[in-house]
């Protein structure tokens, strides 16, 4: 099915399923502990032997050679695979850095052997005794030591964009801002490390993942075995989190494979958490440059938005201005992004690439200018709002309610009570309050399921659709039981296998409108079959109640299927409606911190979010991305930073007790508030995604909020207390 | 992780013993640092003595008014004691800022203090490290040092110790008890337990092959404001940035060590004597030699904020 | 839902085994070694009682509990997050106190009682903070929730207990049953999803909270 019109009225809208808080269906597998993760899939008459990766100890060279004599000979060893051994691999299309294969060191950590011993102690203890000599090669580590030397990327990055005269209109503005902002490096620290379960048999490989994009990783793990694609079934039905950090083939699986050919046996390997930082990816660190000039009414009339990020050769940008280009008005504009090389681990896709640090720079400049405008920060939004792309004005947004969302937002969270910078105390907390956009981009990607009716009236999905916290289950049980007419009791989910259709997979917010949609189409086919069948004329045939009814006839959906049961399987495709239509999603976030005045420790008091993200498929699961990506927002904002060691070249606080992530401790009660809207531009389903949107601004509010504490305006993340200590007032 | 036997020691005297005849053996009560350490290899003992069944987990009033708190009592037991939370509110409240509730119910009173530092570049064994291997050089310096010491540090270190309880011990005058290989006994005065880095940064007590730590006793309740104030960036489940142990009397003088600061429980008794005038007098004799590092300059003025709060929290 | 694990395997007609004793196979090394004139290996034998069970383990004396339950009895609602204490994803209770499983050998158990969230309920008959969990959804991705469970309940146990936290007001007057408290005890369990708001809902609802 080709979604090109704008959706009509179809059987989603009924809404007796779809839209109703039902929760997990996944939950009682989850808190009971029985859901299976990648590393724990367990047949008792497999054999199965372990694997423990070995990284490299710089950052840039070459191998000259390895020694794995000791490792070999030591306890339990089964086999030792080197990277000199597999020799130099074909890269996967999605990865930049090699993950395994060759005597080239590309950035810290990266996997330069795998050894296979009989238990897991002993795979650890062997690892360390493998040897590799290297000859080290300078490497630049440095952002900004390096940004002069940074280079416009090829076209196909869109980097540069420009509309009107940015450079006069700025010179002539009446009110002005130029600042730079930094955001640092983050990482994803999700909960579940990559692990992976390879086993052969003959030249068939199955592997046990931890997958965000089945379909991707079984053809970057294809061309890095060199095997044929159709030789590799790889299976991820729960991921204990990804946020990026899985979306693309990651050395886990490659090591896993390479260890159970050379053991000839079915070998498990887990990333080791201090491993895992300086091995997998991270969200590249930024250097923006914000410039904007108002109109003493507020209007904008110049906005230029400049970001520098590096990454390995080969790499992409952190497209931190995409968002500028789009969120607010004005006639003269400019937006750029340049590339250093940097000789780190591989920068990629962190949740919500692009707009999250983005937005965490461009709406503290917002806040700065509606401060210099003389503007309440929520007005000034509002003057500047456009309901078109201010880069194209011919192309309108499909649906658009950040005003909306702004003002209800104000409503609920009591803005009209926030005080005058640096005026609120509370015994030793100064107390501020921050607002700030949120935007994301809404994005769709083709996306495939099968769907099956059986004699018992039960309705199974197959879909390689993966579940990486997200409510995939739930919300894809919910629309095959609208379709179908049945009770969410009556459908199965099956998720993350190679062996189902190609779904969206899970990443940047398309996954649960893309993947539903997926199921949609199957579903059309399945009531088309199922209408054939019965001699019903498909288009006015009625499925409700697990019958399925036309004219004057209804038969129970069990005995439609018959013994052998029927299937319907499709695919969703997309039209140009996201061409001809900027599709986005919006919301709004406040922020009441305290800032203590002795130490400048910062705590968050209060947080709201307001969405506008198209229908809500599950206000439950919606709810938990919005309030987890408020969370991770927090930690943006007030401790997330990847520590660089410029002169070696690594990230040095690489585990969970560096890079701190936020407490249960650090997080108030959380409020989320959903617009009632429908988006018939986007799907059938008429829904977008919000599980990036939640995170898409938060950190520029808490920021704000610690500004209107304080006095202090910090433009670096993150926010730490040392950087507000010298503009606290004097307590000794 | 390296491969070693194990056994459970049967008395304090075999367990020292059978340390002292082992120069690889390490002594194991709650684990949750020797084991981290043991998966890095960072710690490679070819034997462990698990002392954990060595009956030293009670908390007895001492003829002198205080107590003697037995090497293996939980942290948990301990900050939960109703004499501890009574009259030395400071020790209990030291020990519940540190780490987790996890944590605090397997790690020991002996083994707290014997921590090692929580440096990144300790942590990571591809780094040189002075303290890990002598004489391979001090990455922290010129590098990330946030965390950092400010005070007592050397050109061959700049860790931190990472105890909060080891604070409030400090400040408590608290001493060490311990039996040697040989069976004699000796009490250690907490001031001297610790050392600084100096050349020799991988040498952190005074305690000698094998001996082991048997109690650790506080004199008697010394009355005032007991207040620890654990400065970090996140709200919990972090290590100090800078802490403060202080006893504050009615009358302003006191008694404050510092943590965060510096490779061993921070304490400078002589500057505790400027305590009544207020936080900048005291904490410029705190940190009076302070060399702190481009990254960690600003723990000097935390420390002195901190204290100030602490005084008017105490005056409050 | 079914468990699709479950479903694939006896799809392939295998046998989940149960066996109360799994021997450790291939522990090379095991040869003795000489300490205090005692006959040592690397390979002892350790008898604990898992959920109810009681259960026979010769494990490499390098074994983490975590990974007995794991690797060995195949209990791996346990999970491995950080390896270091420093997640909580592998949160048990030993003898009725929560620990970290990471950060304890297997040997030091001989003895003891170990419950993981297998032994707080099953699906169709759940702990109340099982179904807590759900109910308020304090969980997304599922990987740190086992621990985040066995962490909720032992909490709960520490309040009644009297046991202070770094937040508790008064040293000298019970611990009180607080929003506050059960943040700031509930600390040492990350979770990256960010569930903490509705997991803070589902304990309260347990212990009675009323906000």
């Amino acid at each position: 099915m080709k979604f090109e019109t704008p959706a009509t009225t179809n059987p989603i809208d009924r809404l007796k399923v779809i839209g109703q808080p039902i929760h997990r269906i996944d939950g009682e597998l989850k808190t009971t502990g029985r859901a299976m993760y990648a590393y724990e899939w367990h047949d008792p008459n497999t054999p199965y032997a372990y694997g423990y990766p070995v990284g490299a100890a710089i950052a840039k060279g070459r191998i000259n050679a390895m020694d794995v004599t000791a490792a070999k000979s030591a306890p339990g060893v089964l086999a030792v695979v080197t990277t000199l051994d597999v020799g130099k691999r074909k890269k996967g299309k999605f990865n930049t850095a090699n993950l395994f294969g060759g005597d080239e060191v590309q950035h810290y950590h990266q996997a330069i052997a795998v050894v296979v011993a009989e238990t897991f102690e002993e795979a650890r203890a062997a690892a360390a005794l493998v040897k590799a000599d290297y000859a080290e090669e300078r490497g630049t580590f440095d952002l900004s030591a390096e940004r002069r030397a940074a280079k416009k990327p090829d076209e196909s990055q869109e980097p540069d964009t420009a509309v009107g005269d940015f450079e006069a209109a700025f010179r002539s503005a009446s009110v002005t801002l130029d600042q730079s902002y930094t955001t640092p490096d983050q990482s994803h620290a999700m909960m579940e490390p990559h692990a992976s379960i390879a086993a052969w048999n003959g030249d068939e490989v199955t592997v046990w993942t931890s997958s965000q994009m089945i379909d991707w990783w079984r053809s970057d793990l294809a061309t890095t075995l060199g095997v044929d694609k159709g030789k590799i079934h790889l299976m991820s039905p729960f991921i204990g989190g990804g946020f990026g950090g899985k979306l693309f083939l990651r050395a886990d699986a490659v090591l896993a494979a390479f260890g159970a050919k050379a053991a000839n046996r079915p070998v498990k390997v887990a990333l080791p958490r201090p491993f895992v930082i300086n091995n997998t990816t991270h969200r590249p660190a930024t250097i923006q440059r914000i410039r904007i000039g108002a109109e003493r009414n507020g209007k904008i009339t110049a906005i230029a938005h400049e970001s520098w990020s590096g990454d390995l050769p080969g790499g992409g940008l952190e497209t931190a201005v995409n968002q500028t280009r789009l969120l607010y008005a004005g006639a003269n504009r400019m937006t750029a992004m340049r590339l250093v090389t940097l000789d780190l681990p591989e920068g990629n896709a962190m949740r919500a690439p692009g707009e999250a640090p983005g937005l965490m720079a461009l709406e503290i400049a917002i806040d700065e200018m509606a401060e210099r405008v003389g503007m309440d920060p929520i007005e000034f939004r509002i003057v500047n709002d456009t309901q078109v792309d201010p880069e194209k004005p011919e192309r309108p947004f499909s649906h658009r309610d950040l005003i909306g969302c702004l003002k209800l937002g104000a409503d609920r969270f009591g803005w009209s009570n926030r005080p005058k910078v640096g005026s609120r105390r509370e015994g030793d907390w100064l107390i501020g309050m921050g607002v700030a956009a949120a935007f994301r981009n809404n994005l769709v990607l083709p996306s495939g399921a099968r769907v099956k009716l059986d004699r018992q009236g039960v309705v199974t999905v197959e879909t390689d659709m993966t579940d990486i916290g997200t409510g995939s289950y739930t919300i894809i049980a919910q629309t095959a039981a609208e379709m179908m007419g049945v009770g969410i009791d009556k459908v199965a989910v099956q998720l993350g296998d190679s062996r189902f259709p190609v779904s969206a997979g899970s990443g940047g917010q398309f996954g649960a409108n893309s993947s539903t949609s997926g199921v949609y189409a199957a579903c059309i086919k399945l009531r088309d079959a199922i209408a054939q069948k019965l001699g019903f004329n498909s288009g006015d045939a009625v499925f409700e109640n697990g019958i399925v009814r036309s004219g004057n006839r209804s038969v129970p959906l069990a005995e439609a299927a018959g013994p052998g049961g029927l299937v319907g399987e499709d695919t969703m495709e997309w039209g140009d409606l996201a061409k001809t239509h900027q599709q986005s999603t919006f919301g709004a976030h406040f922020v009441e911190v305290g800032v203590d005045v002795a130490t400048g420790e910062t705590r968050i008091r209060r947080m709201l979010t307001v969405c506008a993200a198209g229908r809500i498929l599950n206000p439950i699961t919606a709810r938990s991305q919005v309030i987890g990506a408020m969370t991770m927002g927090a930690g943006g904002a007030l401790s997330e930073e990847l520590a660089v060691d410029t002169r070696r070249g690594f990230f040095v606080n690489h585990d969970l007790a560096g890079y701190e992530v936020p407490v249960h401790a650090d997080i108030p009660h959380q409020e989320v508030v959903f617009m009632a809207e429908t988006d018939p531009m986007s799907s059938p389903m008429k829904a977008k995604g919000v599980g990036e949107l939640g995170l898409c601004g938060v950190a520029a509010a808490i920021t704000n909020a610690i500004y209107n504490a304080t006095g202090v305006r910090v433009r670096h993340y993150p926010i730490t207390l040392d950087k507000l200590i010298g503009g606290l007032p004097d307590v000794a | 992780m390296r491969a070693f036997t194990y056994e459970r020691a049967s008395s304090v005297e075999a367990a020292a013993k059978a340390a002292a005849s082992n120069p690889e053996a390490k002594f194991i009560a709650g684990g949750t640092n020797l084991l981290d350490l043991m998966k890095l290899e960072i710690e490679t003992p070819t034997h462990l003595i698990d002392v954990n069944g060595l009956g030293l987990d009670k908390i007895e009033a001492t003829p002198e008014g205080g107590l003697r708190i037995g090497a293996l009592v939980r942290n948990t037991d301990l900050a939960a004691h109703e004499t501890v939370r009574r009259d030395y509110g400071l020790l209990s409240r030291a020990l519940v800022a540190g780490a987790s509730g996890q944590l605090r119910n397997r790690a020991t009173t002996a083994g707290n203090l014997l921590q090692r530092t929580r440096c990144p570049y300790f942590y990571d064994p591809n780094q040189p490290c002075n303290k890990r291997q002598p004489g391979s050089g001090c990455s922290a310096i010129g590098g990330f040092s946030r965390q950092h010491a400010v005070v007592g540090v050397s050109d061959a270190c700049i860790a931190t110790h990472p105890s909060d309880m080891a604070i409030a011990m400090r400040a408590l005058d608290a001493t060490v008890e311990t039996v040697k290989a040989d069976g004699s006994r000796r009490a250690i005065p907490i001031a001297d337990f610790h050392r600084l880095p100096g050349d020799t940064p991988h040498i952190e007590t005074v305690l000698e092959r094998g001996e082991f730590i048997t109690a650790v006793l506080l004199p008697s309740p010394v009355g005032g404001k007991h207040i620890y104030r654990k400065v970090r960036d996140r709200a919990s489940y972090a290590f100090a940035l800078v802490s403060i142990g202080a006893i504050i009397h009615p009358d302003g003088t006191g008694r404050v060590a510092v943590g965060g600061i510096a490779h061993k429980p921070w304490r400078v008794e002589a500057a505790e004597a400027e305590l009544p005038k207020g936080a900048r007098a005291a904490a410029r004799g705190i940190l009076a030699d302070a060399r702190p590092t481009e990254q960690n300059r600003f723990k000097v003025d935390l420390v002195e904020r901190a204290l100030g709060a602490v005084l008017s929290e105490a005056r409050g | 839902m079914q468990d699709p694990i479950q479903l694939e395997l006896s799809r392939r007609d295998l046998l989940i085994s149960s066996a109360a004793t799994v021997a450790v196979t291939g522990v090379a090394g095991s040869a003795a070694a000489q300490s205090a004139g005692k006959q040592m290996a690397y390979v002892t034998k350790v008898n604990f009682t898992v959920n109810g069970e009681r259960r026979e383990l010769d494990v490499d004396n390098r074994t983490t509990l975590l990974d007995a339950l794991r690797e060995h009895l195949h209990l791996t609602g346990t999970k491995k997050g950080c390896d270091h204490g420093q997640c909580g994803a592998c949160t048990v209770m030993v003898d009725g106190r929560r620990i970290n499983s990471c950060l304890t050998l297997a040997v030091m158990h001989d003895g003891d009682e170990v419950t993981t969230i297998e032994g707080l309920g099953q699906p169709g008959n759940l702990h109340p903070m099982q179904a807590a969990f759900v109910k308020h959804d304090g969980f997304q991705c599922g990987y740190c929730t086992p621990g985040q469970i066995c962490s909720s309940v032992a909490v709960l146990e520490e309040i009644k207990a009297n046991i202070p936290s770094h937040v508790t007001g008064d040293l000298n007057s019970p611990a009180q049953l607080t929003a506050a408290e059960v943040r700031e005890r509930m600390s040492g369990n990350i979770c990256r999803c960010g569930a903490y708001s509705n997991i803070l809902d589902a304990i309260s609802e347990v212990g009675g909270i009323t906000a």
